[in-house]
């Protein structure tokens, strides 16, 4: 049972990992992202050829891939998604759906319909045991990372001035804006480094996740779930949210295999019938 | 004859916080029907607030709300407006994509109880389409009826924002500033149709400029810092130095 | 009343009359049957498409509602009339109404869950519901036939008369038929006072609450009517084609549907079928090209549609659509136009063109 509740907590936290920067960007930019989780994939693609076709080490891909994928990000913000800042939810929604499909046929393309392996070093193969109960390492590693990622992201966020700039930006952008601070550059930023945390997530949780072209498409909900019960005003909101989500979706998967799936989606619309702002915003989110 | 008659709307209490942000403090407002009732007060004064409060799109922290002696505190906006409270916005809120002989034969249709029949078109409906006509040209609408309202010059759309208000036929009619943003020519026409507005409607305007006040109202309500500051006949109000001092500033109110 | 309101209400009195491009399109379709009998097939999957588009269009571009699930309607009616057909009775028109009604209410039980909270909450839902549905039909495959789809799905002659056969002709012909006729059902709606309404919520949710609308209930309507219609075409599909498979609950149904629908524009009814004949032709055109990769050509015609604007590409159509309105129109048409062109040109959205 232990080993479900692990299992879920690390997949939740990958799912953390990669949906932040979603919420980040619909709370500052109130864009909805659906191409998120092609950022996660383009990430999880070059870590599984870099460690699997160039022999490079799994832990160096993690920051490559991180890297990889805020190129993208600070590629397209300027260049596509800074023009439907102000545009309707629907357009944002059928332009993301659009880079989506064209992500999962280009890769479809590139490398074929199966999925993709990343090499795991031989330390994060083994299992570690605590009480008793056999972890994982590879689990045990992506809690750990994807932990402090998500306390450093909390302390950037509270204690650098960047953080305050976005914090500020995402309050109220024009305000922000008429005190000076480079609106600008704080969403190219951080669309950046939100897209390189999915790209690391990507990488990072390959082999729990499943990678194949039609990642964006398969987890596409999971990351809707994360910031529509999570809300976009904090960090702890998706986290909690993503946490929950991982543990369910693991748990009903094992408990009831037949409707697996089928109960996160009733869980869900359940808690948004009860709540329909999400769990954890506050009033007035958006 | 039997006891007091019932108010047209009445507050008592009314309460609306926004965490430590007091909007609206005891308000307990009284206005008797076919009342020419004014409330005026400073900028953030909370009259907005006390006007939501009423229309329902806020719900009070405390206190109650009765319109024509029935307890409306819990009803939801759109059966308010059912019930004859209607609105007007200081800022106009028009349907653009529709024509103004559209729009009044919408909400006087919805008035009728028949907003919601699939089957005839609206065109068709000669008792709404003709009444909606009628009320246009008390309104000085008559020669815009099937232009886009979105074409339409400010004062005509102010005239429209509170032809729609009429065509609901309220029993109280809540007017937020009427007048606000209309040069001084295009104001006679509304002024006009104020005046005109039939006496057993119970008007309650929220209103910066006084002269349209003075003119206009019999009774006032002074609204300061969320709570009623004073109220009385309009000579009363006018004679008070209190008054005086909080819009001009003499004196500052903790 | 006076002389000065008098047009006006004329006007408003005459705005259901049938435009001559209403005639056209209508004819256009009819004259496919009978001129190119031999691509009834292709005609068929075009008039389905059309009509899951305007069930799209009733509640995007009336109500407002982004929905990445609609496909769940439209899955509802298909496997309805597949299974009413395989274990009830052939009868299309008695499969029909089982489809679409089983459709509404699916829409009807979801409609609380889409009309609260945020066009967030409402993707995520609508979503949710189409993955439920397809896990549910998959799950349930002893019923549904699973990923292998439901077979059996046999066919009484319609009316008693028309057998559907090879040739797709019969089949065209039905779908054509009940398009048209809910078509003329929705462009009733419209014009009708729950039709205003509707436009009023769209145009100004905050007013229309305010003259007494009861918004929620308006729109909970027009959700579940959508989700007939939706429902009406799955289950054309599956009475025409004799099968139903889990893709009528698939997710490129639902973003297919909603491109055909911005292809064509919202609001005025006919973008829908608009949309699905540009649509599937683009899908021809280009799966001749590419037959695996079709849906990254999709995905850039989104983006570069979203990007570029659906007003300008527009424009050029809309253009002509004026010239010919001021040289063939009525007279009152074109005085209100030229009223129009001088006032301050905003820009419309996408929803810019008038309802006919």
């Amino acid at each position: 049972m232990l080993t479900i509740l692990f299992d879920g907590v690390a997949y939740g936290m990958l799912l953390f990992l990669i949906a932040s920067g979603l919420a980040v960007t619909l709370g500052l930019m109130n864009f909805i992202n659906l191409a998120h989780g092609a950022f996660a994939m383009a990430g999880g693609y070059l870590a599984a050829q870099l460690s699997s076709r160039l022999g490079v080490p799994f832990l160096l891909t993690l920051p490559l891939a991180f890297l990889f994928a805020a190129a993208l990000g600070a590629l397209l913000e300027p260049t596509l998604y800074r023009r439907l800042y102000q545009r309707p939810h629907l357009d944002q929604v059928l332009f993301s759906i659009g880079l989506v499909f064209m992500a999962v046929a280009a890769v479809d393309y590139m490398f074929g319909a199966t999925q993709q392996f990343v090499r795991l070093p031989a330390f994060l193969r083994g299992r570690f045991e605590i009480g008793g109960v056999g972890i994982g390492n590879y689990r045990l590693f992506i809690i750990g990372v994807c932990g402090l990622l998500a306390l450093f992201i909390e302390l950037f966020m509270a204690r650098t001035r960047f953080g305050s700039q976005l914090r500020a930006a995402v309050d109220d952008p024009r305000v922000a804006a008429g005190m000076g601070i480079n609106i600008n550059a704080v969403f190219l930023g951080t669309f950046a480094f939100g897209s390189g945390l999915a790209g690391l997530g990507g990488a990072l949780g390959a082999e729990l996740l499943g990678l194949d072209p039609t990642f964006p498409l398969k987890y596409m909900i999971y990351f809707l779930v994360v910031v529509a019960v999570g809300g976009t005003t904090t960090i702890t909101g998706p986290l909690l949210a993503s946490l929950l989500l991982g543990v369910a979706d693991v748990a009903g998967k094992y408990y009831v295999p037949k409707l697996g799936a089928f109960i996160i989606y009733c869980v869900m619309i359940g808690v948004l019938l009860w709540r329909p702002q999400g769990l954890f915003a506050r009033a007035g989110a958006r | 004859m039997t006891d007091t008659p019932v108010l047209a709307l009445q507050t008592a209490h009314l309460q609306k916080s926004f965490g430590g942000i007091h909007a609206t403090q005891d308000v307990s407002l009284q206005v008797v029907p076919g009342a020419r009732h004014a409330l005026i007060g400073p900028n953030g004064a909370g009259k907005t607030t006390l006007v939501n409060l009423l229309t329902g799109i806020l719900t009070p922290s405390a206190g109650t709300i009765a319109l024509h002696g029935e307890d409306i505190t819990r009803m939801p906006p759109h059966r308010r407006v059912r019930n004859g409270l209607v609105r007007t916005f200081q800022i106009n809120q028009l349907f653009t994509d529709l024509t103004p002989l559209e729009t009044l034969a919408m909400v006087i249709a919805e008035r009728d109880g028949i907003g919601a029949r699939p089957c005839r078109a609206l065109g068709r409906r000669t008792a709404q389409v003709d009444e909606a006509a009628a009320l246009a040209e008390r309104f000085h609408l008559a020669d815009v009826l099937d232009a886009r309202t979105r074409v339409l010059p400010y004062g005509k759309r102010r005239l429209l924002e509170i032809a729609i208000a009429v065509a609901a036929r309220p029993r109280v009619l809540l007017l937020d500033e009427p007048v606000a943003g209309v040069p001084a020519g295009e104001s006679r026409e509304i002024l006009d149709t104020l005046a005109a507005l039939p006496a057993d409607v119970t008007v309650l305007l929220i209103e910066h400029d006084m002269d349209l006040v003075f003119r206009f109202a019999t009774r006032m309500s002074v609204l300061v810092n969320g709570a009623l500051f004073a109220e009385g006949s309009t000579d009363e109000i006018a004679r008070d130095p209190r008054v005086k001092a909080v819009y001009l500033g003499e004196t500052s109110l903790a | 009343m006076s002389d000065a309101a008098q047009p006006a209400t004329e006007t408003l009195r005459r705005a259901t009359r049938v435009l001559p491009y209403e005639i056209a399109i209508w004819a256009v379709a009819v004259g496919a049957a009978v001129f190119f009998p031999r691509y009834s097939p292709l005609w068929n999957e075009i008039a389905i498409l059309a009509l899951f588009a305007l069930s799209l269009d009733l509640i995007l571009g009336y109500a407002g509602i982004v929905s990445l699930g609609h496909a769940a309607f439209f899955g509802v009616g298909a496997y309805a009339a597949g299974l009413f057909a395989k274990h009830v009775m052939g009868d299309p028109l008695a499969g029909l109404a089982v489809g679409a009604a089983l459709a509404g209410l699916v829409g009807l039980l979801t409609s609380p869950l889409v009309l609260r909270g945020s066009d967030l909450t409402r993707l995520m839902v609508t979503l949710g519901v189409a993955l439920i549905l397809y896990e549910l039909a998959n799950r349930f495959d002893n019923i549904t036939g699973g990923a292998d789809g439901l077979q059996g799905v046999a066919m009484t002659p319609l009316l008693g008369a028309f057998t559907f056969g090879l040739s797709g002709r019969v089949a065209f012909g039905y779908s054509l038929a009940v398009l048209f006729v809910l078509f003329v059902i929705a462009r009733r709606l419209m014009h009708s006072p729950f039709g205003y309404s509707l436009r009023a919520i769209r145009d100004n949710r905050m007013r229309a609450t305010a003259i007494g609308i009861p918004v929620s209930r308006r729109l909970a309507m027009i959700y579940t009517i959508a989700a007939a219609y939706a429902g009406a075409a799955g289950a054309l599909l599956a009475q025409t084609t004799a099968f139903v498979s889990l893709d009528a609950f698939d997710f490129h149904r639902s973003a297919d549907v909603m491109l055909m629908v911005v292809i064509g524009g919202t609001g005025y009814l006919y973008g829908g079928l608009i949309g699905a004949v540009v649509f599937r032709s683009m899908y021809d055109v280009l799966s001749g090209i590419t037959t695996q990769y079709w849906q990254f050509w999709l995905g850039l015609a989104l983006v570069v549609l979203v990007v570029v604007g659906h007003e300008r590409i527009v424009r050029p159509f809309r253009a002509i659509g004026e010239w010919a309105r001021g040289r063939f129109g009525q007279k009152d048409a074109r005085a209100v136009d030229a009223r129009e062109r001088g006032g301050d040109g905003t820009v419309r959205g996408s929803d810019g063109k008038r309802a006919p």
